[in-house]
């Protein structure tokens, strides 16, 4: 049996709050195999009766041993993401594998000194921080851009993390995009993600960079669109959707 | 020993017999692609066969849709655990396109506009299990759900359905194709819980 094809028995090492509703669990997966900034892993649960739901999600830092870490927004109605946001503490057990998907993830390891851009819509942000936090440990490392789009500034997920490392001289480039509600004193009015924000020196088509887009699937269209608009090429946008 | 996740109680959907392991019933279409959605207009689609001796044909629109059409109705599972129930499709059945040609290969790489590509025996896309669909619900098949033209195989995962269609080469050898290539199952059957190598 192949690696990705293993369950492995996860212990719920930490949790912190993200948002008012969302959380990051960090998990302790003895035998993890490692895995690349933006691949994601399926969660297992197991009810006492032996029933099991399973799901997929993003995870949102680098491959550290058997640390994993996963971010999760609690849907209306949803079997798995209320338990993981709301129920869950240090010490429980659950089951993972994986890591799952080799397309939308980046290697600041494998040489190529392109810039990159990454462009998340919500909750879409967590596996383009699993590549910003990689950045970070990587000798020279490309210019990166995050582009974070949120309906309002209690939304934004590792906004103490993201402002210090976009303080660091080096650092990657942090900006936020509010669509409802704009923090006091902002000059550009809360509305959808536009050209113009998109729109950065160093980051521009003809810089080349490579794109990453996760986020809502009308989020993704948009953003998606529009970078094919100004000229990037398709095939240096890399898209993760979900519903 | 099973892992038993406390305070974990699920929610035990009426999955009987219809919804294969792992998968959870959706009244939504996710859209899951790994680039942009490309858009081709119909004057500039075509849908190339080539044999595994290189022979190709081609149809352009006007040929695919004077092709006698069916209205396949059919349950879809996606890999990512979604299933959707009764979706209803037109297009022309891939036995329609390989009428006349030498049956020489074993294998189909199915190609699409974008760079897409999944593998799949040509058993499976014959007898009437597979088509070129080009309207979803009675409309036109959206370019984000793979509009002008997409593969519809339902009984195998979802990313067999190629989006985007644009061709078909017939092979003597099962040549992955592009998630295949990147760890998911050669064949993907969702009863069999096919999803990744190894399962």
């Amino acid at each position: 049996m192949r690696a990705p094809a293993l369950w492995r028995v996860a212990v719920v090492a930490e949790v912190r709050q993200e948002t008012a509703d969302a959380r990051t669990l960090v998990l302790a997966a003895d035998g993890w195999p490692g895995h690349l900034a933006g691949q994601h892993v399926d969660l297992r649960l197991t009810a006492e009766d032996g029933y099991q739901a399973v799901r997929s999600y993003s995870l949102c830092a680098p491959a550290d041993g058997a640390r994993l870490e996963v971010s999760v927004q609690p849907v209306a109605d949803g079997e798995v993401s209320p338990y993981l946001a709301g129920e869950v503490r240090p010490g429980d057990e659950l089951e993972v594998r994986g890591p799952l998907g080799g397309w939308f993830v980046w290697d600041p390891a494998d040489g190529v000194p392109d810039p990159v851009l990454l462009v998340g819509g919500g909750s879409g942000v967590a596996p383009l921080m699993a590549m910003v936090r990689a950045r970070q440990g990587a000798p020279a490392p490309a210019p990166l851009r995050l582009l974070h789009s949120v309906r309002a500034p209690d939304q934004r997920w590792y906004a103490a993390e993201l402002d210090r490392l976009a303080a660091e001289p080096a650092g990657p480039v942090v900006d936020t995009v509010y669509t409802r509600r704009a923090p006091p004193g902002a000059v550009r009015p809360p509305g959808r993600l536009t050209l113009p924000d998109l729109e950065r020196p160093g980051w521009r088509a003809q810089d080349a960079p490579r794109c990453f887009v996760c986020g809502p699937t009308a989020f993704v269209e948009a953003v998606s669109g529009l970078l094919v608009e100004v000229g990037h090429p398709p095939d240096r946008i890399r898209t993760e959707r979900f519903g | 020993m099973a892992v038993i996740s406390r305070g974990f109680h699920g929610r035990r959907g009426p999955g009987g017999d219809r919804l294969p392991p792992g998968q959870y019933v959706t009244e939504d279409f996710p859209v899951l692609s790994a680039g942009p959605t490309p858009h081709i207009p119909h004057d500039r689609w075509s849908f190339t066969l080539t044999t595994a001796a290189g022979e190709k044909r081609t149809w352009d629109w006007d040929a695919l849709m004077s092709l006698p059409s069916e209205t396949p109705q059919a349950d879809i599972h996606c890999v990512t655990r979604w299933s959707k129930y009764d979706t209803r499709w037109r297009g022309v059945p891939v036995d329609a396109f390989l009428e006349g040609v030498d049956p020489d290969g074993t294998y189909v790489l199915v190609t699409s506009y974008g760079g897409y590509s999944t593998d799949l025996p040509l058993a499976d896309v014959t007898g009437g299990r597979a088509w070129i669909v080009h309207e979803y619900d009675g409309a036109p098949l959206p370019p984000e759900h793979g509009g002008p033209a997409r593969m519809l195989v339902p009984h195998l995962y979802f990313w067999k359905s190629a989006k985007w269609v644009n061709g078909m080469r017939l092979t003597r050898t099962d040549e992955p194709g592009f998630w295949e290539q990147l760890g998911y199952h050669a064949y993907g059957d969702p009863w069999r819980e096919q999803r990744v190598q190894g399962d």
